[in-house]
């Protein structure tokens, strides 16, 4: 799989930053926007490109909740675990979700269609408890609605199809 | 409230303001704001009356809101299927629609003014000033309310010296949780020798529970930008940063174009106002770190770094972004720098506390009526703002406790209402301002548990650079698992306040030296609720999963078969005329078939600290009911 990594892609983006002292961080946000995630064969390029230790930057990589070097799904269920989503029952969303799909937090299904995170705080508060699916936001969230949601998102992506 | 009250203008330009927060976007607003744009053009009434966007209003509980100026109304809840009412009835015929206005929770009374609504009638809205009143996506409407007339005065009629003077006379104290004087802070770094120095403004808000930085971005960035621009003449800065979370994608994508627009009319970039100063603004995204909020752990971040925090001294002020002196303000101090400015420290330090001047803004969320987003003056009590601004606590429960600071913070019993808020008296009493989220708990919530999950999060969120922090927190959290597992042991409450203090004293930043508060204040205020967990393995509340079951009191099931249908494991056997049994063995305890009872029946009870009953015989399990009756 990492054969077929254009890693020409790469290089508009170095151009932009070559110059730029501290731009590491944009760089790595500008590169998985563009590989949806951040491969070893994209970092060590990077490495040798921009000469900084590789070492360096996977602990750049990793110290961020928002990079990730695995491959994510399509889409992107991210369950808030906020004060007041913990408070009217977030964690019971959680658990409804992970029933759901079949994956704990942190996990993609095998089939690459969903990836599920949790978030410290969506700042939607008055809609507690919530979740995003990709980019919509679910509030005031039951175990039972989230059941809807999730089917409903099913049915209509298979419509699609 | 009786129609012929509402006085609806008849004759001039009519505003309908349709909110674009976060809250009412997740809610469909921009599909009624399109809804309505559509619907009066085919009317043929755009000349007379304009749609227009706007930032939260704060009251997001109450989303998606549609206000209609000059009169003022204000509708909540609005659907895209009360659009053409809304025209029809409001904007072409001049009667409002009374269905959709705001109802007092207390008196269900219909409320049509904004201004007699009793959640904002009760604020005093200082910073949150422009939010929800003008477009934040056109610098004309910022400066139609005066804005950069604050700006104007600082460059072209004030030294640097006297706006440091006037903000340290205005008693202006850091939003972004220390409370640390904005002047002296700004004075530091202006006598600090040497060009290149930086101005940053912190808008990583990542505590759990707080929204106000982002709504202010989202609703009134220029305000914010201008007091940038303010800061960095003050300090002689010619650079600087915004450092926002990546999670706020729509305050990100408005502050873009906002400093575009001030950077066209002048008011950033090169000659600003036509003088010799100079101030460029870079926005750098976060990629998730809680402990970025710290500002030397920012600072690594921006430079790309991992972001983790620093000894001080030396200061920022002294040595900071990139070894320059750098002055790091939170987004709610900067946003009040343009009103001090304007109409002078006097007036500033009018309101407020001896010691805390100005307002407060509080992210008000948990279980209470009116969910949002509040400013009060400094020394407004808890009580105020839970019971006359809140409208108190939802479906007749009672009151617990109110956690205030996020995780820095600390849960404050129903003795502490009274205590008039700011800065000193929470730290006094183990709380602490810090970013300002307020979550109000009632008595379903374990104080056990409560303080479990904040620390789950500092812990996780912990760096891992000092050892008090790192290995700490995870004692401690090993700790408050294992009470609200049952297996907690005696001795378990001094230790973790021996740690606490511990880790309090010795962690290197705020993050450590603040993350045992939660902790702290839930068992200084609710001791005898750690004590039920320990000695009777009994959860009061009713949320520790390993210390509870749910159980169907046979005596009031009606066999309904509402919660056997929607349990998600099955583990609820009944029949239609057969009383439902709950299969401890099977339930996952996901309190589904409590929240999905009937409360007439209210027949789904929580039992800790008891042995289950056990359940009643096939013969005493028959329903009988005549025709009708039941479901």
């Amino acid at each position: 799989m990492s054969n077929d990594v254009d890693l020409s892609l790469l290089d508009p983006i170095l151009k932009k930053y070559q110059s730029q002292e501290g731009a590491l961080i944009t760089m790595l946000q500008e590169l998985q926007a563009v590989y949806g995630y951040l491969s070893e064969v994209v970092l060590t390029h990077l490495s040798r490109e921009v000469k900084v230790p590789l070492s360096q930057i996977y602990g750049v990589v990793t110290f961020y909740a928002q990079f990730y070097l695995t491959r994510r799904g399509r889409n992107i269920i991210r369950v808030c675990r906020g004060t007041a989503c913990h408070v009217r029952g977030g964690s019971r969303i959680l658990e409804a979700v992970e029933r759901e799909v079949g994956i704990t937090e942190g996990e993609t299904t095998p089939d690459l269609e969903y990836s599920l995170e949790t978030v410290a705080c969506i700042g939607a508060c008055a809609l507690a408890p919530t979740m995003v699916i990709n980019e919509k936001t679910y509030g005031k969230l039951t175990p039972k609605k989230v059941m809807e949601s999730l089917s409903r998102k099913d049915r209509k992506e298979r419509e699609v199809e | 409230m009786s129609e012929e009250k509402v006085a609806v203008s008849t004759s001039g330009m009519r505003v309908v303001i349709v909110c674009q927060g976060t809250g009412c976007v997740s809610s469909e607003s921009p599909e009624i704001r399109e809804a309505l744009e559509k619907g009066i053009a085919q009317q043929g009434i755009g000349d007379t009356v304009q749609v227009k966007l706007s930032g939260c209003h704060g009251y997001c509980e109450q989303g998606p809101i549609v206000i209609i100026e000059p009169e003022g109304v204000f509708y909540c809840r609005v659907t895209r299927e009360d659009v053409p009412e809304i025209i029809e009835c409001h904007l072409k015929n001049k009667k409002p629609v009374e269905r959709l206005f705001y109802r007092d929770p207390g008196t269900g009374e219909a409320v049509a003014y904004y201004n007699d609504i009793a959640f904002y009638a009760k604020q005093q809205r200082v910073i949150l000033r422009n939010c929800g009143h003008i477009n934040p996506e056109t610098i004309d409407d910022y400066l139609a309310v005066g804005g950069y007339e604050a700006l104007r005065k600082a460059l072209l009629g004030m030294t640097p010296k006297e706006v440091i003077e006037e903000v340290k006379r205005s008693g202006l104290r850091g939003r972004g949780g220390a409370g640390f004087s904005t002047g002296v802070k700004w004075e530091f770094c202006h006598n600090s020798p040497g060009p290149g120095k930086y101005m940053i403004c912190n808008g990583d808000e990542g505590d759990p529970g707080a929204f106000m930085d982002r709504s202010i971005l989202e609703a009134d960035p220029h305000s914010v930008i201008e007091g940038m621009v303010i800061a960095a003449y003050a300090i002689g800065s010619g650079e600087g940063y915004i450092y926002v979370r990546a999670e706020y994608p729509l305050a990100v994508k408005r502050l873009r174009l906002a400093l575009k627009q001030a950077e066209e009319h002048g008011c950033i970039g090169e000659r600003i106002l036509g003088t010799d100063f100079n101030f460029w603004v870079h926005i750098m995204e976060g990629a998730g770190a809680f402990v970025c909020g710290e500002e030397t752990a920012l600072l690594a971040s921006i430079e790309g770094k991992r972001g983790m925090p620093r000894p001080r001294p030396p200061f920022p002020a002294q040595s900071g972004l990139w070894g320059k002196p750098t002055t790091i303000n939170n987004v709610k101090s900067l946003a009040t720098v343009p009103v001090i400015i304007s109409r002078g420290a006097d007036w500033y330090s009018s309101i407020g506390t001896e010691k805390s001047k100005g307002t407060a803004v509080f992210a008000l969320t948990g279980t209470i009526a009116n969910s949002g987003l509040i400013e009060v003056p400094m020394g407004a009590t808890l009580h105020q703002i839970i019971y006359d601004i809140g409208g108190g606590i939802p479906r007749g429960k009672a009151f617990k406790a109110v956690q205030i600071g996020g995780p820095s913070g600390g849960c404050l019993p129903e003795s502490a209402l009274d205590l008039p808020i700011d800065f000193d008296s929470l730290s006094g009493a183990g709380a602490m301002m810090g970013s300002g989220g307020m979550v109000v708990m009632d008595e379903t919530t374990c104080m056990v548990d409560t303080a479990r999950y904040f620390l789950s999060f500092t812990q996780n969120e912990s760096c891992g650079k000092c050892t008090p922090c790192r290995l700490g927190t995870k004692r401690m959290l090993e700790i408050l698992t294992r009470i609200t597992e049952g297996k907690g042991v005696e001795g378990d409450i001094e230790l973790l306040v021996e740690l606490a203090e511990e880790v309090k004293d010795s962690s290197l930043c705020g993050l450590g030296q603040t993350a045992p508060n939660p902790v702290l204040t839930t068992i200084k205020y609710f001791r005898d609720e750690y004590e039920e967990h320990i000695r009777n393995h009994k959860c009061p509340a009713g949320v520790c999963k390993a210390l509870i079951a749910y159980y169907i009191d046979p005596g009031k099931c009606q066999a309904c078969m509402i919660c056997l249908r929607q349990c998600p494991v099955e583990a609820i056997e009944g029949g239609k005329n057969l009383i439902h049994v709950i299969d401890q063995d099977k339930c996952t305890k996901c309190g589904t078939c409590l929240s999905v009872c009937p409360p007439r029946f209210n027949a789904v009870k929580v039992i800790s600290g008891e042995p289950v009953p056990l359940p009643p015989s096939a013969t005493e399990r028959e329903v009988t009911r005549a025709r009708g009756e039941g479901r």
